[in-house]
């Protein structure tokens, strides 16, 4: 019904303009048709006056009634050092194309009105005039020459790439269809190799070759952290379809392709809070967040840094969000450390991993924490003997012998440090192998690698009489003979708490 | 003055005693040229039948991508609203949720924004706008019976023609059209999986812009050849008109530039066929990888660009010619800087084709290359400012006619200056930094091509509708659709502006996923409002246009507007041919209103006892 009424208004809407027009062309063919003209010419003349004026005065007030809502503007400054660059360029080009702006429109409506018809009226011949001609292309050659000069220093000093050696944080941002993976490259500060080849879904979603040592501790993060004044190289990368990673308060925006890494590098110099405390000074920031709920939090205080698309991508283009919070330096540091490597977590001693059984680089830090707790726990907690026995898991040998490799110096110097701290402490030092060879043959191997943990200790000063050695073979398997992980579990030393 | 009953045997006699006899009629008396209804009125080779053709063409495809343009703003001003009354039209596009209330499928949104863009900048602002004006206009203005080859002329139309009804034809997909933007990147164009449009909507969306650009080529050779070799005696090029300028520059450069789209597509269509990889590396999508490396989204963007660039200035050129004829004749005026004019399209023209990557400041290229391209385009600035300079100057010292042509042209220059003014911004590239793909984009292209050069074709529609019809499209109607439209459009694109500063990304079916974008809603109302109204006064136009062209004023003097070109020396109803006799000859350029205290002398009339050609 409705429907149908808005449909007979534009409907009776479009007769009544056709009757007018109708009648206005019966009183023009009377009014004849130089008193039409002049008519006319009055008429629409002070309408381009008016629509002119109206116009301009509407820019002007917009702009500035708008203004704290515009990037570069009132509270929206930009929270990373080349922000403030391109900010600027904006500004410069605003200020000499607003005179341009201001200065045609009004000649060009005042024309209009000043030159409308009259009768009688001869219009000047003036075809030509070539001074004007050079004057007007030399002023705004001049202008142009100003802005590119001024954008491209800029343009060349935001965009210009890491230099060799130079500190920075390269983190890595992943679009897909729809949302941002978000990569961190951990305590190596470095990110590791990736092939789409090996993308996994559930499991790999990124790729990464695990054979490469830079991803083991590289981990994803739900939200981008970012250490204020630090100089971050984003790495950028697309899994399925362009997308563009988009950092509107940072000034920050870059494709992200398929098949071809791009980059942008800033320096936020804003933290979060910071900024939120400049927000703070605006009043639309102290509203209420929740407009239906005025007890809410105010803006300033719920504002967050976001991450967003800036391609089309597909029909979710919309929604592919990320927070972004800057932090202190110091803050970052703690956050850092406190994330959990995906390799270490997921695929670590998997079948997926390259390395398993074999040492790895980004355990030692790690593994080092994990053994000093044991061990306290152990000695303290341990009421049973399965609770005071500990698996020594990052003691590694060379295959095949008792030799020790280089890789078991953090596991074995904490040990010594250990038996120092605690003079009273005893441990048996057991062997243990998988089930794949000779069963003889594994005895005597992992007695000598009993030993071979005791004698490293003993050089380094701890009395022998404090360690006793055993070789148990395959016999105490503590995971499935199987698979490889399982024996690799399987081939350990473990350390039997016996008194302290 | 625009009664001009005395001139019509004066000019008869002049082109009877001074024109060039080229025995038309009598090779053309008997022959099988337009026999049937068929080919008279359907496969014409008449260059004016073949001009309406492409306008009621362009007209249809401008109602309908501004229908579009109205359900997506519907969507983005009330993403909220009910739109299940829009089930009928829209079928399955419109989800019904079980509290009954009706939403736009976004994948339908992306839809109705790529056919848009895609058809308005295509089908409306070069086949509609440059198609309907160079048939028009160039034999008549430069004295030719005929294009130079009248039978590619009708093919240009016809591929034109196909062309449309394939796109049309996509619409109706089950999967729905091609979503993917008119600019239509790959991966995204070229993998179905990555979206249902990039089905079979793609492909036929490829077929279609592939027999589009066979449209223009053809159309585009003839245009070239009939200004260069089909001239009467005495229309040097320095004596035509700024609209024959126009026609020729652009469709120069749509000859050079086209045929690098068409490869671009070919090349999709490869990738998407073919299993090769022009486009595509390292990708993995739906759970599956892609096989194949090596390739590049870029190559695509470099490809489409060359033609995108010029493709802009293909549209505004000819409603630049427009616009410079219109004022002159309507200010009574020169236009002034005829030269500088003609020196400022060639330089448009020629820059055009070295600023294409300022479309992808940001897409990965390397920074390094982008400095030229950042040069060549704030150049490009300088002829465009001359020629506003030049237009403001025309109507200085003038006794402007305010009808309806008039108006539109003063208006044109309001949206060219605004439009072209956050060009500046954009193509400067540490600004596009901020400013890439986000609404101050949409601002300034809209108001540049889809107001400025719509405003020109507007101009050259109410000026050269007595030409095409033999009547007058109402005046009163034509100032309700001026004002109306100037006020709506500047009421659309002004607040985008603001929305761009303030960050909002372009292509967004909603913006309440993030904090930073959500706080519009007013602003994205006001611009809904705004373009319903528009759309509505536009229908003002269409009606006026059929209606007059039935029950129109009749035109009764061979020369209505008082002008200077050719095109008003024929019949008021040219046939066949154009002139019933002999074609006019020349001897002086388009522009003499006022010289010498006469208020206009067309180019036919023989210079007098010592006065001089004044084109200069």
């Amino acid at each position: 019904m409705t429907g149908l009424i808005i449909i007979l208004s534009i409907i009776i809407l479009f007769v009544v303009i056709i009757q007018i027009s109708k009648i206005n062309d019966i009183t023009n063919a009377i009014r004849g048709e130089e008193a039409t003209e002049v008519r006319n010419a009055n008429s629409n003349g002070i309408y381009f006056l008016i629509f002119g004026t109206i116009f301009l005065v509407a820019c002007i007030v917009s702009a500035i009634y708008y203004s704290d809502y515009l990037l570069g503007f009132g509270p929206n400054q930009p929270a990373s050092e080349h922000g403030h660059r391109v900010d600027n360029a904006f500004k410069i080009t605003l200020f000499f194309t607003s005179i341009v702006f201001f200065l045609t429109h009004i000649a060009l409506f005042w024309f209009a009105y000043k030159y409308r018809y009259k009768p009688g009226k001869k219009a000047l011949f003036l075809p030509h005039d070539n001074k004007l001609e050079v004057i007007w292309t030399a002023v705004p050659a001049l202008v142009m020459t100003i802005l590119v000069v001024q954008g491209l220093v800029t343009w060349n000093k935001v965009m210009a790439d890491i230099s060799e050696g130079e500190d920075h944080l390269e983190i890595e941002a992943t679009g897909w269809q729809f949302a941002w993976n978000l990569r961190y490259p951990g305590a190596d500060g470095k990110l590791g190799v990736k092939d789409f080849r090996l993308i996994r879904p559930g499991e790999n979603e990124l790729g990464q070759d695990w054979h490469d040592d830079r991803n083991h501790d590289d981990f994803n993060a739900d939200e981008l952290v970012l250490p204020k004044g630090k100089k971050i190289r984003v790495r950028i990368t697309a899994r399925d379809v362009l997308h563009n990673f988009y950092l509107p308060h940072f000034r920050v925006k870059m494709d992200a392709v398929p098949g071809i890494p791009t980059y942008f590098i800033l320096t936020p110099d804003k933290t979060t809070e910071e900024y939120r405390q400049e927000l703070r000074k605006y009043p639309e920031w102290n509203l209420p967040s929740d407009p239906n709920d005025p007890k809410s939090d105010p803006k300033w205080k719920t504002f967050n840094f976001e991450l967003a698309c800036a391609e089309l991508c597909g029909k979710g283009h919309y929604s592919m969000r990320r927070l972004v919070k800057v932090v202190t330096p110091e803050e970052f540091d703690q956050w850092n450390k406190s994330q959990k490597s995906f390799y270490l977590s997921n695929i670590r001693n998997t079948d997926a991993d390259p390395y398993v059984g074999l040492p790895i680089k980004a355990e030692v830090f790690s593994k080092a924490e994990a053994l000093k707790t044991s061990l306290t726990k152990a000695m303290e907690m341990g009421s049973t003997e399965e609770m005071r026995t500990i698996s020594l898991d990052n003691i590694y040998f060379e295959s095949g012998s008792s030799k020790l490799s280089p890789e078991s110096e953090s596991a074995l110097s904490i040990l010594k440090e250990a038996f120092d701290k605690n003079p009273k402490l005893k441990v048996d030092i057991s062997g243990h192998s998988d089930n794949t060879g000779d069963h003889s043959a594994n005895v005597s191997l992992s007695l000598d690698r009993a030993n071979a943990v005791k004698e490293y200790l003993t050089s380094r000063g701890i009395d022998t009489g404090r360690m006793s050695s055993f070789g148990v073979g395959p016999d105490k398997p503590i995971a499935s003979n199987e698979t490889p992980a399982g024996r690799a579990k399987n081939r350990r030393i473990e350390f039997k708490i016996l008194s302290f | 003055m625009s009664s001009n009953n005395h001139h019509n045997q004066e000019t008869d006699v002049l082109i009877e005693t001074q024109g060039y006899d080229d025995h038309f009629h009598e090779h053309h008396h008997g022959d099988k040229y337009q026999m049937n209804f068929l080919t008279t009125y359907i496969f014409s080779q008449d260059h004016k039948i073949i001009a309406r053709q492409f306008l009621i063409t362009g007209i249809f495809w401008a109602i309908i991508g501004a229908a579009m343009s109205l359900v997506f703003r519907i969507q983005l001003g009330y993403p909220d609203a009910d739109i299940s009354w829009l089930k009928p039209i829209l079928g399955k596009w419109v989800i019904v949720n079980d509290a009954g209330i009706g939403s736009l499928d976004p994948e339908f949104y992306y839809a109705l924004v790529t056919i848009h863009g895609t058809i308005i900048v295509f089908f409306v602002l070069t086949a509609g706008l440059s198609g309907t004006f160079s048939n028009l206009l160039i034999p008549l203005q430069v004295g030719a019976r005929d294009m130079a080859s009248p039978f590619l002329n009708m093919l240009s139309y016809w591929f034109f023609f196909l062309s449309s009804v394939i796109m049309f034809y996509s619409l109706f997909l089950s999967t729905g059209p091609f979503a993917g933007g008119w600019t239509a990147y790959p991966p995204l164009s070229a993998l179905p999986q990555a979206s249902q449009g990039s089905g079979a909507g793609m492909t036929l969306w490829l077929i279609s812009l592939v027999l589009f650009v066979v449209s223009v080529l053809l159309g585009g050779i003839n245009y070239i050849t009939t200004i260069i070799n089909l001239r009467t005696r005495g229309m040097t090029l320095w004596r035509m008109p700024l609209t024959i300028w126009a026609f020729l520059f652009t469709a120069i450069l749509g000859l050079l530039s086209f045929p690098v789209l068409a490869s671009g597509f070919f090349l999709l269509l490869f990738d998407r066929s073919l299993g090769t990889s022009f486009y595509l590396s390292d990708i993995f999508i739906n759970g599956k990888m892609v096989d194949v490396i090596g390739g590049s989204p870029i190559l695509f963007q470099h490809l489409f660009w060359f033609l995108g660039h010029p493709e802009v200035y293909i549209i505004i050129l000819p409603a630049m010619g427009l616009v410079s004829e219109v004022m002159a004749v309507h200010s009574r005026k020169p236009i002034f800087g005829y030269r500088a004019m003609i020196y400022s399209m060639l330089a448009i023209g020629f820059l055009s084709f070295i600023v294409w990557a300022h479309h992808m400041f940001m897409s990965g290229l390397n920074p390094f290359i982008s400095n030229f391209f950042v040069a060549f385009t704030l150049m490009i600035a300088i002829p465009s400012a001359i020629k506003v300079f030049n237009w403001i100057s025309t109507l200085y010292g003038g006794n402007i006619r305010m009808n309806t042509p008039m108006m539109f042209s003063i208006g044109f220059v309001s949206m060219f200056i605004s439009g072209g003014l956050t060009g500046i911004f954009l193509g400067n590239s540490a600004i596009d930094i901020q400013q890439h793909d986000t609404y101050f984009v949409v601002a300034h292209f809209h108001i540049v091509m889809g107001v400025a050069a719509f405003f020109g074709m507007f101009a050259g529609v109410y000026n050269w509708f007595p030409k095409m019809f033999g009547r007058y499209m109402n005046e009163t109607m034509g100032k309700i659709h001026f004002w109306g439209t100037i006020i709506g459009a500047y009421a659309v694109f002004g607040p985008m502006h603001y929305l761009g500063l303030a960050g909002v990304p372009r292509r967004y079916y909603r913006f309440d996923s993030f904090d930073a974008f959500s706080g519009f809603t007013d602003m994205n109302r006001f611009i809904t409002i705004a373009a319903i109204l528009t759309f509505f006064v536009q229908l003002v136009f269409v009606v006026n246009f059929f209606w007059s062209i039935f029950k129109g004023r009749k035109v009764t003097t061979q020369n209505p507007w008082g002008s200077n070109s050719l095109e008003w020396t024929t019949p008021i109803k040219p046939g066949h041919g154009n002139w019933p006799g002999k074609i006019p000859t020349v001897t002086r350029w388009a522009y003499d209103y006022g010289k010498d205290g006469v208020e206009f002398t067309p180019q036919h009339i023989p210079l007098k006892e010592g006065e001089k050609d004044s084109s200069h």
